[in-house]
């Protein structure tokens, strides 16, 4: 019949209408300030700057390749290079940035930057009250506010963060095997060419 | 003659002239809807209830919408050259003068605006009723099968798509 | 007491005006009653908005706003400071004076429409011969200053929406006056306060609401639509869907003149209220015989109340419909309904009391809106759509 679909509708609202009052739970809402909803660990606002250790500046991933600021689609990275190098998380020397500025009121936390970023130093932050009375210098955030500690990443996302940790470690370990073979290689080239050396010179005094 | 008709009666003119003379189209519709308007007040200002809400409710309501609704579909851009008022405005002069004349002429030779005429008649909305429904009662009716004829060609027109063809 | 404290109002006016000179007396009846009638809306107007907030969360599981004061009930003037520090924005291409005019013509159209309403025994600003008329002339007036809104605004969602709106205003206007004229036909006048006087009187303890009868209760049912349909509210907000345009023909606007035409939106709201109280809900009268004592301007305002909330009910529960959905209902379901209805009508008036006439003119009723409705939900074929000249 014409109509039904309305007055059933019309009951539906009613019910809610009389037991939000009556039962809390109904209440889907939070009272934000004071309440609090606990975000899920997938959830992203906008980027920051991976540190590993104590000293910000000394740890700091970034190598500024700067594949980021041309990935990213709206252009709000801004990057310069330093001329010279500091161990990065692996411990190779690699340049870094003298300036990292990312405009969030440009950003579109497409998290894009962190997709191609090779060195596992630009993650995706949790934070969103960052509203600020200066529209236009009060949203750039430069290196030193977009460095977050290492530990920091594990708190708000715990897996990924293991996942890059352990990636990491392997990668250094590698490094490290890499740096002991090399340094056993030539180790062992100083050696032979020694041996060779003392070799040659009996024959040569036998010549 | 009050104040209130001098005003009445120069909104009227004024909306009237404006609806000749000015040159965007829907300006004209808008000034000629304050001219029905101030009419339709004209006639509340004399005590003719019926008739001025009628006027309010068929001229505001329907023609002056009529008359947007045909303007906003018929042309899609307007001239934007300067200038206030529209280049032919004296033609239209003409012809409204020339409407008004003959109206004018029409009321003069009726017999029924004696100045002498003292008792103003008092026509409720019930006299009105009756009169329609008793003596002008087959009028009416024609009226009504005209407007009927009317709106069904509309549809008709309106309608060109064949059944056959879904 | 209780006849002194149904007319407070009118004892007190007088009493002020006595201070005044003999000449000044008519004048100041005027001013008084006009300054009482826009304050009360006005204030109205306030609470009502507080209440939709409310009402519609509750219905939704939300809270509604609750910061401003106690149970947010500050929330209005918290609004109406905004609205007024807020920047009046005008687009250069805009029609200026049309533009300017056509909030100004809105508000004086539906201010005159509160004159009419009897809100309480001998309290009516100016009692017409015609009332009913006027008001559906103002409203004829309402659709003249939405289309000025509309063009002036040099927009397409602004021209769009006013044309829906005006498509829409003229479609509902006749189911709503073909239904106001069947409780005309039966009190036979057009003056609201008579017509609230012809609904006096109890048989028992219950009141001789026009409502109470088969053709009312339908009358009142395709009136509530209608009204619905006039005043843009939900599920028939075309003319201002967000979701396609923005907010219709005012989209323009901003600042004061944003807030003029929600304030005329919510004064035509409660002045529609009103008239289908008057007409179909015995306007001031009491609902049940032996709670006359209570003032007949509580009852009415209890009344028209009453009917906001049912909006904002539905309002709360359908969706938007769709402009074919909208012009379908109104031409092929509530206009040869409310035809029936008149007929129906007119049956009753000429069948004389007795209880055959409450069976034909329900039997009636009820069949023509099954059968309508029916008709109007049967299953449609649906193909691709042939278009005459686009190809
Ligand atoms: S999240 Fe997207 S928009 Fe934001 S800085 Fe990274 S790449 Fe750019
Ligand atoms: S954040 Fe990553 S991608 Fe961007 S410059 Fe630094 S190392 Fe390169």
């Amino acid at each position: 019949m014409l109509g039904e679909g309305i007055i059933k509708g019309l009951l539906e609202t009613a019910r809610n209408f009389v037991g939000s009052y009556v039962s809390k739970e109904r209440l889907t809402t939070v009272q934000y300030p004071e309440e609090r909803w606990e975000a899920p660990e997938a959830s992203r606002t906008f980027p920051f700057l991976v540190y590993d250790g104590d000293e910000w500046l000394a740890g700091l991933r970034c190598t500024s390749c700067q594949i980021c600021e041309k990935e990213c689609p709206p252009k709000c990275i801004y990057i310069e290079k330093s001329a010279d190098k500091k161990p990065d998380a692996v411990g190779k020397m690699q340049f870094y940035p003298t300036r990292f500025d990312i405009d969030i009121s440009v950003c579109m936390s497409c998290q894009i930057c962190v997709e191609v970023c090779p060195f596992d130093s630009i993650k995706m932050d949790r934070i969103f009250e960052l509203s600020t009375d200066d529209r236009f210098e009060g949203l750039i955030l430069d290196r030193q506010k977009l460095a977050k500690s290492n530990s920091y990443y594990h708190q708000i996302h715990p897996t990924e963060a293991a996942e890059v940790d352990a990636a990491l470690a392997s990668e250094r370990a590698a490094a490290a095997a890499k740096a002991k073979a090399a340094a056993e290689a030539v180790a062992a080239k100083a050696a032979a060419a020694k041996a060779a050396a003392e070799n040659a010179a009996p024959a040569g005094g036998g010549a | 003659m009050s104040p209130v008709f001098y005003l009445l009666a120069a909104i009227t003119i004024a909306g009237g002239l404006a609806a000749v003379l000015l040159k965007k189209l829907v300006h004209c519709a808008l000034a000629a809807a304050a001219a029905f308007a101030g009419l339709a007040l004209l006639f509340l200002s004399l005590d003719a209830q019926f008739a001025g809400f009628v006027q309010f409710l068929v001229y505001l309501g329907a023609v002056a919408i009529l008359i947007v609704f045909a303007i906003l579909l018929t042309r899609n851009a307007e001239e934007q050259d300067g200038g206030l008022f529209s280049r032919t405005w004296f033609a239209g002069l003409v012809v409204a003068a020339a409407v008004f004349a003959v109206i004018g002429w029409a009321v003069l030779r009726s017999g029924s605006v004696l100045p002498n005429q003292l008792a103003v008649p008092t026509a409720t909305v019930r006299d009105i009723g009756v009169a329609l429904m008793g003596r002008y009662v087959l009028p009416l009716e024609i009226v009504a099968l005209l407007l009927t004829a009317a709106t069904i060609g509309a549809v008709i027109v309106a309608m060109h798509e064949k059944e056959g063809e879904q | 007491m209780a006849q002194n404290l149904d007319q407070i109002f009118v004892l007190l006016t007088g009493w002020m005006v006595s201070y005044l000179p003999e000449w000044l007396r008519p004048y100041g009846v005027a001013v008084l009653g006009v300054v009482g009638v826009l304050a009360v809306y006005v204030t109205l107007f306030a609470l009502t908005t507080w209440f939709e907030r409310k009402g519609l969360g509750r219905m939704q599981n939300r809270y509604g706003p609750n910061r401003c004061g106690p149970f947010g009930l500050f929330q209005p003037v918290a609004d109406g400071i905004k609205a007024l520090t807020k920047e009046d924005l005008v687009p250069r291409s805009a029609d200026q004076v049309v533009h300017f005019l056509a909030p100004l013509v809105l508000l004086i159209v539906i201010c005159m429409g509160l004159a009419i309403l009897p809100v309480g025994r001998n309290m009516v600003l100016v009692d017409m011969d015609a009332g009913l008329l006027f008001f559906f002339a103002l409203g004829a007036s309402t659709e003249l200053s939405v289309f000025m809104a509309g063009w002036s605004s040099r927009n397409k969602f602004s021209l769009l929406g006013a044309m829906r709106a005006i498509a829409q205003m003229i479609s509902y206007e006749v189911p709503l006056l073909l239904s106001a004229i069947s409780a005309v036909m039966i009190a036979g006048t057009l003056s609201l306060p008579k017509i609230v006087e012809a609904q006096a009187g109890f048989s028992g303890i219950l009141p001789h609401w026009y409502v109470f009868t088969p053709w009312g209760f339908a009358g009142a049912v395709i009136f509530g639509i209608a009204a619905k349909a006039e005043t843009n509210r939900c599920p028939f907000d075309l003319p201002e869907g967000e979701s396609e345009l923005v907010a219709g023909y005012f989209t323009e606007y901003s600042g004061f003149k944003f807030a003029i035409f929600f304030i005329a939106e919510y004064l035509g709201m409660f002045s529609i209220s009103s008239v289908s109280v008057t007409l179909f809900f015995g306007g001031w009268g009491a609902p049940l015989s032996f709670l006359t004592f209570i003032p007949s301007w509580i009852w009415f305002f209890a009344k028209v109340l009453t009917i906001i909330f049912v909006f904002i009910w539905v309002r709360a529960t359908l969706p938007r419909l769709r402009q074919d959905q909208l012009m379908n209902f109104a031409w092929k379901f509530l206009l040869p309904l409310s035809l029936i209805n008149l007929g129906v009508t007119a049956l009753w008036r000429f069948m004389g009391d007795g209880w055959q006439r409450w069976i034909v003119c329900a039997a009636i009723v009820i069949v023509s809106y099954i059968v309508l409705g029916l008709w109007g939900m049967r299953r449609q074929h649906v193909a691709p759509r042939k278009y005459s000249y686009a190809d």
